[in-house]
């Protein structure tokens, strides 16, 4: 018998097309940010509001990551330059977006006229953190009704994360949600994370997200 | 949730190696898995055991090292194995903490003859 010393990352394989993916984006001067949160936290309210703010100044696009449907692709639609709905349901897994997912939805966008593409993974605390996709940024929503443990829970999305969004701060007066208590645990694990307090609803702290998105599309055009 | 495309990963990997070592058969792989990968090993041998049929490592078994979480205090360098959910440091008590073991998944060797 023959023992092979291997050391080889099992993710590698994703790791190799999310850099790929990467240097096409960066090629074409298009950003990536990608939306991470449990279902329903609010990442297709926040693509809509994103959009529509900054509808003008950026030219967006929009890939879609959903077990099933194009609900979400339909909705962001009309806003969009371009939108791609990907089915995880009809691929091997379904609980998360994988590179090479991103890899086949960048083939069918205009990537020239684009700056910025909104990628909405799949709701999952879980499973989106072991998989990056190329993105330049990647943004976890906690909304207020979830809880304020959700970084003591689910620490790996957190931890990777260059924004944390709280939605629906509307909601603030009727839920039981420490937001110091949040933002303590979550500076914790991740010291740079910026973090925006907003409802996508009434609006309130949207101006301050887009402003983020727009000088991180700034920065990454500057990079280059 | 994620397993299937892991463990084929594990299976192309092994492959190729097997087969650059010229071996003709696959006996053990030993993988590394951290406790906070999220990975389950009872998982990954379940689609290995229907990934690998009719390869060089059918039956080959799946020897899996855990690795326990180990954190790192910001302020003071202490390493330590977080005992519960809350990621204090024991020594200074410090809420800053950044993962220093645990994540990793990855093959560390292959048994072939």
């Amino acid at each position: 018998m023959k023992k092979i010393e291997v050391i080889q990352n099992v993710l590698e394989a994703n790791e190799t097309i999310a850099s790929r993916n990467q240097q096409l984006l960066d090629k074409h001067k298009v950003s990536a940010i990608n939306i991470m949160s449990a279902p329903g936290a609010g990442k297709t309210s926040l693509i809509l509001q994103t959009l529509t703010r900054l509808k003008g100044r950026l030219n967006m696009a929009v890939i879609e990551g959903d077990v099933a449907s194009t609900v979400d692709a339909e909705k962001v639609q009309s806003k969009a330059k371009a939108v791609v709905q990907i089915n995880t349901g009809n691929m091997p897994e379904s609980c998360s977006l994988m590179a090479v997912m991103i890899e086949s939805a960048l083939r069918d966008m205009p990537l020239d006229n684009i700056d910025l593409i909104l990628i909405e993974n799949v709701g999952n605390l879980i499973c989106p953190s072991e998989f990056t996709l190329g993105e330049h940024k990647r943004v976890v929503i906690s909304s207020l009704p979830e809880g304020d443990d959700k970084p003591i829970k689910y620490p790996l999305i957190f931890i990777d994360a260059d924004a944390v969004i709280i939605n629906k701060m509307d909601l603030l007066p009727h839920v039981d949600f420490d937001i110091a208590a949040f933002r303590r645990s979550i500076t914790g694990l991740n010291p740079k994370v910026e973090v925006f307090e907003l409802s996508c609803k009434t609006s309130e702290g949207m101006e301050k997200w887009c402003s983020w998105v727009l000088e991180q599309v700034k920065t990454n055009a500057v990079k280059r | 949730m994620h397993e299937l495309g892991v463990t084929e990963n594990i299976v192309n990997i092994t492959l190729a190696k097997a087969g650059e070592a010229q071996a003709n058969k696959v006996i053990q792989i030993n993988l590394v898995v951290g406790e906070m990968s999220g990975f389950v090993p009872d998982c990954i041998q379940f689609y290995f055991d229907s990934l690998s049929k009719d390869t060089i490592a059918q039956g080959a078994v799946l020897q899996f090292e855990s690795v326990p979480t180990q954190l790192r205090c910001r302020s003071c360098s202490t390493i330590f194995h977080p005992p519960d959910t809350l990621w204090a440091c024991p020594e200074c008590g410090g809420q800053s903490v950044e993962i220093f073991k645990g994540r990793e998944l990855y093959i560390e060797s292959v048994e072939v003859e």
